[in-house]
């Protein structure tokens, strides 16, 4: 089957429609069940498209040209087997929040706020997938950036939504004027918009340096990297959850997929300091992202911290897959790319299914503050099922997808002391273990936000009438579960659906991993490094079996419930338990350097029945060493600038008069 | 025949890491006892107390969900096949392929990561203290394993256990700084995620400076049977992954004929019996640390497996 990107685009313009349609009905009772039933369908059939196009013909392109947009340039559209793998990221992601959406959208206080924008947001990245032109490319971003503003802003009564809302603007704006100059440098000299173009024209080390700056800012900005990430814990939860799950299971991706047309693709040969960059800003943002999610209480937040933990991870994989490609090691830049590619798809899979659970629990309960949850698992046994799931995904914990990637990864990370610079010997081992720490504290952080969330007791009311939600949000978690688990068992298919994409990009592809017995993944020699999450899964599945057959058979089965045991007291009520805070407690005074973290213990005098308090103060370092000064300088620039509005006629005069002496005298002196 | 013949001895492994876990600790006990003037239990009373704790009648608090019943399973599961994965006597069994080194570590990963949320199951503060220790003590162990991994898949060039031994039983392995620096690592990763003397007392059970015991204290009965089970499988694991890198003498290469492998059993024996000596003398010679000391004592073992997963970056022949 050859995929048309004509298809592709009747696809974009069939959710386009529905958002207009959307308009026009968003105040009927129905309408939210008809436009998530649309986008649902449309998105299923473009995800089914672009699936078979990648297991069957991927190596096959197709362009389109439109006579839309700017003069003699038009809107050209392209299909390869990179953008094939994102069109499934972004339509998997759609399908899985569009299903979500028909059952959650129902207890959406301002449907009409959100229908409208939902296809368009879904529209505008399907649109930067397939563009082939800089402007193009930027105006589908730019769609895509203002459609999820949009969504950010649904519930703009809320002061924080609206501060949100505020900085994702600022940030949107900035991220993409980097692109706009990104791709200016690149189309430089010759003038055409074109990728075509673009990739013939072949950039100085110069420009080439500029650009990946650029890049790392205007993506970077979108995917979250350190220190541009600021907005994206403000804006991620403020949207409704299904969004949520779009903008940081989804949106984000697109921001790498950006990153990676235009530094793999359009920049040409990559040089080895370009790894050594992105390893840095991978690496900083993995470790710095879990440690923000760990000290977080608010669910939704910890989850859009998480996702700037992943960025970094993806991150570090691309920036390997750069330093070997620059040193012509083909088969090591295809393991790392796979590596970061595996993990933007595992990545879509966790976490919409997290804020899925997420987006229930608030329905449940009204909270996303974890303090005022606990026990759910005994209201919600289903979500917290699911979220199990993908906590222990995320966690990156065998046998589920999750580990897969990050084990690539690590297989990447092992094939670097052949790389001859030694900026690089020494720098990968470094990141090899900041990966290695931010999967260990994942796995704490996700301890946390299962265990205070669902397990315990309950430590408000609100938990106490907690229903579970409907059978539509469900289905949809369930669907991503079983996702993470089947491309944790079965990661041969996924390598090898990869293949194609690793061979366009670096010219290379891992060994064909379906062949192998046992579905084993083996990424260069058996006797190197092999996995077989199939036989790991059916391991503990039947010895725990064993295990719990064995008991049962032999051992004593009686129970007998009581009273857990309170060191004596008789109960000490739920708030005795542990909380999000208390729990992040030890390391947050381990790693207490990382947000210049203090506690104070107000203790008060012997006798006294006042509380005793403890106040945690946290700082984000980023905020307060880049942000602030920045907008310290603005201000004060504008202080001072403020005083020429209130000159007089003469020295308007006189000043003009000196600026044209002194552009003068400049011209003259220029070389 | 062959086939069968595979079968076979990979069973022989899993049987033989289940009925020797006990015993070793308490052959750990008994010398720790011995060395202190006292008697001590009997060795087989780890035995003795797995049948007693089986026969006794679950209590369960109030809450305690699904999780918490399920959990022990899962966390015996876990332990139970990495441990069953890393060779003890023979290499090249038929599932070594199965996982790797960094798999084994993530399986110890999801073991621990059941027990922790186990501990915060039922909502007592005994509970969340276990596990707000147990995760801090793992974020700091865990990438000095990973790290040591890297340091050990740098200079055998695999990540395999099976390479590994092969590679560290040839005279090309000679002696190596970074080796030296990972073993340290190694034996206090070991030591942390035992949850033994200086970092937790698996004696003790009403103190607040415990880990472990304070995440299974809502635990009984045959539940706590298969946790306890779990820690012994997961000491007797740390022990054949140190004796099976660094002392792979005796390990049999697959097809080797049968009375070899009595060699090779006899001498993991010799090996268990070494270590088992070695951590009693250790753990009778030195005091418990204050919690917020353990970061200090692993960030030894993660310094020295940087340091000496570094030096294999700049000179292969470290």
């Amino acid at each position: 089957m050859n995929l048309d990107v004509a298809v592709l685009l009747c696809g974009v313009a069939a959710l386009l429609g529905t958002s207009v349609l959307a308009i026009a009905v968003s105040r009927h009772r129905s309408a939210t069940r008809l436009v998530y039933s649309a986008t649902l369908g449309i998105s299923a059939v473009l995800l089914a498209l672009a699936v078979g196009h990648l297991a069957t013909d991927a190596t096959a392109t197709s362009t389109v040209a439109l006579p839309l947009g700017l003069p003699w340039i038009g809107a050209r559209f392209h299909l390869d087997a990179l953008a094939t793998f994102f069109l499934v990221v972004v339509n998997l992601g759609g399908a899985a929040s569009s299903l979500y959406g028909l059952g959650y959208g129902l207890h959406e206080s301002a449907p009409h706020r959100v229908l409208p924008f939902f296809p368009a947001f879904l529209a505008g990245m399907n649109l930067v997938l397939l563009a082939d032109d800089a402007f193009t490319f930027l105006l589908s971003w730019e769609f895509m950036s203002l459609a999820s503003w949009l969504l950010v802003m649904a519930h703009h009564r809320d002061q924080d939504n609206r501060r949100a809302g505020y900085i994702y603007l600022v940030m949107a704006s900035f991220g993409t004027f980097a692109l706009l100059l990104a791709f200016g440098l690149l189309s430089g000299s010759s003038g055409d918009y074109t990728f075509e173009a673009i990739r013939a024209g072949g950039p100085t080390p110069l420009v080439a340096a500029a650009v990946l700056g650029l890049m790392l800012l205007g993506a970077g900005s979108k995917a979250g990297l350190v220190p541009l990430h600021v907005w994206l814990p403000l804006a991620h939860p403020a949207a409704p959850s299904h969004v949520s799950a779009l903008m940081s299971g989804v949106m984000t991706k697109v921001a790498v997929y950006g990153f990676i047309r235009v530094v793999f693709d359009l920049l040409g040969p990559p040089s080895w300091w370009s790894g050594v960059v992105v390893l840095f800003f991978g690496g900083l943002t993995a470790v710095l992202g879990i440690l923000h999610a760990l000290m977080e209480k608010d669910l939704k937040r910890l989850l859009a911290y998480s996702t700037i933990e992943n960025i970094g991870i993806i991150f570090v994989s691309l920036g390997l897959a750069l330093a070997f490609g620059a040193n012509a090691m083909g088969w090591a830049a295809a393991l790392a790319l796979t590596a970061a590619l595996f993990h933007v798809l595992n990545h879509a899979f966790f976490k919409s299914l997290l804020f899925f659970g997420a987006g229930a629990v608030l329905t449940a309960t009204g909270e996303r503050d974890m303090e005022k949850l606990g026990g759910l698992i005994h209201r919600m046994p289903l979500t917290s099922f699911v979220f199990l799931v993908g906590c222990v995904a995320i966690s990156a914990l065998p046998p589920f997808n999750g580990f897969v990637s990050e084990w690539l990864a690590f297989q990447a990370v092992l094939q670097s002391p052949d790389l001859p610079q030694w900026a690089l010997k020494v720098m990968v081992p470094a990141v090899g273990g900041l990966l290695a720490l931010s999967a260990a504290l994942a796995a704490a952080c996700f301890v946390k936000a299962f265990g205070i969330t669902f397990l315990g007791r309950p430590r408000s009311a609100a938990v106490e009438r907690a229903q579970e939600v409907d059978r539509c949000s469900l289905a949809a978690m369930f669907i991503l579960a079983s996702l993470c688990l089947l491309a944790g068992i079965l990661p041969g298919v996924v390598i090898d659906g990869l293949a194609p994409v690793t061979l366009s990009l670096v010219g290379t592809r891992m060994p064909p991993q379906m062949t192998q017995p046992w579905l084993s993944i083996v990424p260069i020699a058996e006797s190197r490094s092999s996995y077989n999450g199939l036989l790991v899964f059916l391991f503990i599945a039947v010895s725990a079996s064993l295990a719990a057959y064995a008991i049962h058979r032999f051992a004593s089965r009686a129970l007998r419930r009581g009273p857990a045991w309170g060191c004596g007291f008789q109960d000490i009520g739920p708030s005795g338990q542990y909380t999000a805070v208390s729990f992040a407690q030890p390391l947050r005074r381990v790693f207490a350097f990382a947000f210049r973290a203090s506690e104070e213990v107000d203790m008060p005098a012997p006798g006294s029945t006042v509380p005793a308090r403890l106040t945690v103060t946290m700082h984000d370092l980023a905020w307060e060493w880049l942000y602030v000064p920045i907008t310290d300088a603005v201000d004060y620039a504008i202080e001072r600038l403020n005083y020429l509005q209130f000159l007089t006629i003469r020295s308007y005069l006189s000043l003009v008069f000196v600026y044209l002496v002194a552009l003068l005298l400049a011209l003259t002196l220029w070389p | 025949m062959a086939m069968i013949t595979e079968f076979a001895v990979q069973g022989a492994q899993m049987m033989l890491v289940l009925l020797l876990a006990p015993l070793l600790t308490g052959f750990v006990r008994k010398t720790k006892a011995r060395l202190l003037q006292r008697r001590g239990p009997s060795l087989l009373q780890p035995y003795r107390d797995l049948l007693r704790l089986m026969r006794k009648e679950v209590v369960l608090a109030d809450n305690a969900s699904w999780l918490f019943r399920v959990s022990p399973y899962l966390i015996f599961a876990a332990t139970w096949v990495a441990a069953a994965l890393i060779p003890t006597f023979a290499t090249g069994l038929t599932f070594s392929w199965t996982a790797d080194l960094i798999a084994i570590v993530a399986l110890l990963g999801s073991a621990r990561f059941f027990l922790a949320l186990a501990g915060m199951d039922v909502g007592t503060s005994f509970g969340g203290i276990g596990s707000s220790r147990e995760v801090m003590i793992a974020s700091l162990a865990e990438p000095a394993m990973l790290l040591i991994v890297f340091s050990l898949a740098l200079v055998a060039g695999a990540t395999q256990l099976s390479t590994i031994a092969a590679f560290m039983n040839s005279p090309q392995a000679g002696l190596r700084v970074s080796l030296g620096m990972s073993l340290i690592a190694l034996v206090i990763v070991a030591i942390a995620e035992n949850g033994r003397i200086p970092v937790d007392n698996p004696a003790t059970h009403l103190e607040l400076t415990m880990v472990h015991e304070a995440m299974i204290l809502e635990y009984s009965g045959r539940h706590l049977a298969m946790i306890e089970f779990a820690t012994f499988l997961k000491l007797l694991l740390y022990m054949s992954l140190i004796s099976c890198v660094f002392m792979p003498w005796g390990l049999v290469a697959p097809g080797s004929p049968p009375a070899l492998y009595l060699v090779g059993a006899l001498a993991y024996l010799g090996k268990l019996t070494l270590g088992g000596f070695l951590l009693a003398v250790f753990e009778t010679a030195i005091a418990k640390m204050r919690v917020f000391r353990v970061p200090d004592f692993l960030g030894v073992a993660l310094m020295l497996a940087l340091l000496g997963t570094l030096l294999l970056f700049v000179s292969r022949s470290l």
